[in-house]
């Protein structure tokens, strides 16, 4: 019998998930009196059939590049990140706060100052849960979680008492030197959309996840804790200090998801800009199986889920969109489940 | 004619493109009879029993139990045809109680589907006094040592009314102590009239307990032998194909100079409860100290305490006069390799890698190099027989004995003065741990210190040169491995004989 390639049997159940979904997804439509047909096509049309509707697209994978990088992370080193939320929170604050505080500064300190910013706020909120790990032993499911509730009320607070403008439920607005430009103004493409540069960041933290896991003996050591926290151990690594590291570094990425919003599109800082995003980078680490290539891909998925569940919103709910996500997610656990005995077997 | 329990015909087994594990091999086991199975690491005994316990479907060949001819799928189908089998690693939950881990999963229920203990207790009952077998049913599993937690797997394939039983080096974890004990239970199941298959490759174990030997070398019969009519020199060759090699005995290396220095050594096992205590040595360059002992009693706490990985309550390690400290680089070869010595996920080279991913050889400033791990790996593959000779390969689906290979050429290539190694040949067939011997050695000739901590006596009259006793914790007493014996080593071990 010809053995099926691995690469085909990793991606066959994310594949076949998305398809099966599209089909409930359809069966949904076609139960609230719409014709499926109609919505997928008005749905792919409109996100990818034009380049205003791509740049919105990729700028609503943009923020989950970042969270999935986070989760995925984490992933390596054997710990669940389920703080990126908060994570993404803080970093969002802190990039804000430079823009508008550091306002003198010229754009060539004041942007990589701000980027820097966002993923050491990150790091530090991620660091904590990686720290109470290390030395107390509690889980970092926990510790993540309630650290997403404390972001979001520090946040809160700070928007609404220290740095509020009156009215609104924003910051200050950030230098204009704090600005990641939009792409339809510096190339003419993506008309309209708020596609901007911190999509460029996001592929550049992809490949420093790449190289840093692959190539670099400290992505060795995240991976060995991952694999096998007592073999680590007995290898003479410090498995304290690689836990507390590894949860600043997930929390580091999700801290720059917050450039694109802030930065990239209205310039100030707002409560509830995330959209969930830290979330649902959690199902994108997970159906991408922690690859940071495949991640953007995942990433981009979401964003013509996300995106598309708006433009179809005349004809359905945005809700059934989000239904679609869920069923995405669980029969992507089912089939993965199913695959990973498949390539167990052809590598054996 | 005598009824065959096991016939086992031209079994075949081909894994990967073209590795045979088992080549038209034939297996013919009496009813009623301790038949041993030997051979070295990946000679195939493992797969056929695989194959027999339904785990693996051979190729080729076919299977007769009790005179039917039989086609097994699973472990469930081989246990209905009353095929158990014990493995090496444990399949125990450590924190239910005996009785609780021999009925899981077959409870005879009562009324609503519930668990009727007492009548599950009066079986267990009923076969421990029918096999002569005596063991506290209600103690918590995990609290008893390794030999008791063999028979409660032995005990729950006689609950299941198995009758052919596999055993699967059941003596690799055990004290001389255990395996005389489970050498009496095996003898008792004999005369109860169950068949049982013994895996092994102690050639003493063989002789000692079996009726019948059957030797496989590279998935092929060599051998089909009577125990009575047979000797160590013919199953040795047999099994490794060649004239048995002898051991190079120790050198003396005297007047050396002091490398490790231990002094009023305090520790703690995981339930605080002091393990080490107070113990002294020194090991001098080219000195092997061997360290002896009933698992159990600080001999793994004193060679973590020794490798840094667990904390000194009182008392100093220092190697050439310093004190040690977390980065200070000592070689270990762990007692249990799967848990501490390898990452199953990793290729051979990753797993040379670990631990040594600072060492400029193996890292730039900022990116690993790569291709002097590979190289480096290589050389090693070469150097120690690594099969297969593929640097790519997950370590995982390396024979025990390769695995073996693999940590002791990473740990024995690592620039240090001191050796740590616990049960260096623990699962390794005779010729792979006779390879171990000699590196040991070898680098003991180089001016290392060593410190060995092993459960086989033979294997520490052999290696070391002085023997300390470990007993509740600390020496009972350290002798001249030339001076001594099994016997009064055993002495010490158990307490009998205090110095």
């Amino acid at each position: 019998m010809k053995k099926p390639n691995k690469y085909v049997l990793f991606a066959a159940g994310p594949v076949i998930s998305i398809i099966l979904s599209l089909v409930i997804g359809g069966l949904l439509i076609a139960l609230i009196g719409q014709n499926p047909i109609e919505v997928y096509i008005k749905l792919f049309s409109e996100t990818l059939g034009n380049t205003y509707g791509i740049g919105q697209v990729l700028f609503k994978a943009t923020p989950l590049v970042l969270t999935g990088l986070s989760v995925a992370f984490a992933f390596r080193a054997g710990l669940f990140n389920i703080g990126a939320e908060g994570q993404l929170t803080i970093g969002a604050f802190a990039s804000a706060w430079t823009g508008f505080t550091f306002v003198s500064l010229p754009w060539i300190l004041l942007i990589p100052l701000c980027v820097i910013a966002g993923f050491l706020a990150g790091a530090l909120w991620a660091g904590i849960a990686g720290y109470l790990k290390a030395r107390f032993g509690s889980h970092e499911v926990i510790n993540t979680i309630m650290l997403n509730f404390i972001a979001l009320a520090v946040v809160s607070y700070l928007v609404n008492n220290v740095y509020m403008v009156p009215a609104t439920i924003h910051t200050p607005e950030i230098s204009p030197n704090a600005v990641l430009l939009r792409f339809d103004l510096i190339t003419g493409l993506f008309k309209g959309s708020p596609f901007n540069l911190s999509f460029v960041i996001a592929l550049a933290a992809c490949c420093l996840m790449y190289y840093m896991i692959q190539k670099t003996p400290f992505g060795y050591r995240i991976k060995t804790l991952g694999y096998n926290a007592n073999a680590a151990e007995y290898a003479g690594m410090n498995i304290k200090k690689l836990t507390v590291y590894a949860m600043a570094i997930a929390g580091g990425f999700a801290g720059l998801g917050g450039l694109n919003f802030v930065n990239g599109y209205k310039h100030y800082f707002e409560l509830g800009f995330s959209e969930n995003a830290g979330y649902v980078g959690i199902a994108v680490a997970l159906i991408a199986r922690n690859n940071p290539f495949a991640i953007v891909l995942v990433a981009v998925f979401f964003g013509i889920l996300e995106y598309g569940g708006l433009t179809v919103n005349t004809l359905v709910p945005k809700e059934i969109v989000t239904i679609l996500q869920g069923i995405i997610i669980l029969l992507i656990i089912m089939f993965t489940k199913l695959f990973d005995k498949r390539i167990k077997l052809t590598n054996t | 004619m005598v009824l065959l329990a096991v016939k086992m015909n031209g079994i075949t087994k081909t894994f990967g493109d073209n590795f045979k594990a088992n080549d038209s091999v034939d297996l013919n086991v009496k009813a009623g009879e301790i038949h041993a199975l030997v051979g070295e690491n990946g000679a195939g005994k493992s797969t056929l029993m695989n194959i027999l316990y339904g785990m693996y479907h051979p190729d080729e060949g076919t299977i007769t139990i009790n005179g039917n001819n039989v086609s097994i799928h699973s472990p469930a189908e081989a246990i209905k045809l009353g095929i158990g089998m014990v493995h090496q690693h444990f399949m125990l939950v450590s924190t239910l109680s005996v009785l609780e881990n021999i009925i899981l999963g077959d409870e005879i229920t009562g009324a609503f589907d519930t668990v009727d203990i007492r009548r599950c207790r009066q079986k267990v009952k009923s076969i421990l006094n029918s096999f002569d077998i005596s063991i506290d049913l209600d103690e918590t599993t995990g609290r008893l040592p390794v030999g008791t937690q063999q028979k409660i797997e032995i005990l729950k394939l006689l609950y299941r009314n198995a009758d052919i039983l596999i055993l699967d080096e059941p003596t690799a974890v055990l004290t001389p102590r255990e395996t005389d004990e489970l050498f009496r239970t095996l003898r008792e199941l004999k005369k109860e009239g169950k068949t049982i298959i013994l895996i092994t490759h102690k050639l003493g174990e063989v002789l000692e307990v079996s009726d019948m030997v059957t030797v496989l070398r590279r998935g092929k019969v060599t051998g089909v032998l009577q125990t009575a009519k047979t000797g160590r020199t013919e199953l040795s060759e047999l099994i490794i194909g060649e004239k048995f090699i002898q051991q190079d005995s120790k050198t003396d290396n005297p007047g050396a100079r002091i490398i490790l220095e231990v002094s009023g050594l305090m520790v703690k096992n995981e339930r605080s409860f002091p393990a080490v205590r107070d113990v002294s040595f020194e090991i001098s360059a080219g000195e092997i100290l061997g360290i002896a002992g009933v698992e159990g009693n600080g001999q793994t706490e004193l060679i973590e305490a020794v490798c840094g990985l667990r904390k000194i309550e009182s008392g100093s390690i220092k190697i050439n006069g310093r004190e040690i400290t977390r980065n200070t680089a000592i070689a270990h070869i762990p007692a249990n390799r799967h848990k501490h010595g390898m990452v199953a996920e990793y290729s051979l080279s990753e797993n040379i890698l670990l631990g040594r991913e600072n060492e400029p050889q193996f890292s730039g400033t900022l990116l690993l190099k790569k291709n002097a791990i590979d190289s480096f790996t290589d050389n090693l593959i070469e150097e120690y027989d690594i099969r297969p000779r593929d640097n790519n390969t997950l370590i995982s689906g390396l024979s025990g004995g390769n695995q073996q290979k693999v940590v002791a050429a990473r740990e024995m290539t690592k620039q240090t003065d001191v050796i740590a190694v616990s049960h260096p040949a623990r699962g390794l067939d005779i010729k792979a741990a006779n390879f171990v011997y000699k590196t040991l050695l070898g680098e003991s000739k180089k001016g290392k210190a060593i410190l060995l901590v092993s459960s086989d006596l033979g294997e520490l009259l052999k290696l070391s040169d002085r023997i300390a006793v470990m007993y509740n914790g600390k020496f009972a007493v350290v002798l001249n491995a030339k001076q001594t014996n099994e016997r009064e080593i055993g002495e010490f071990m158990l307490g009998v004989k205090d110095s």
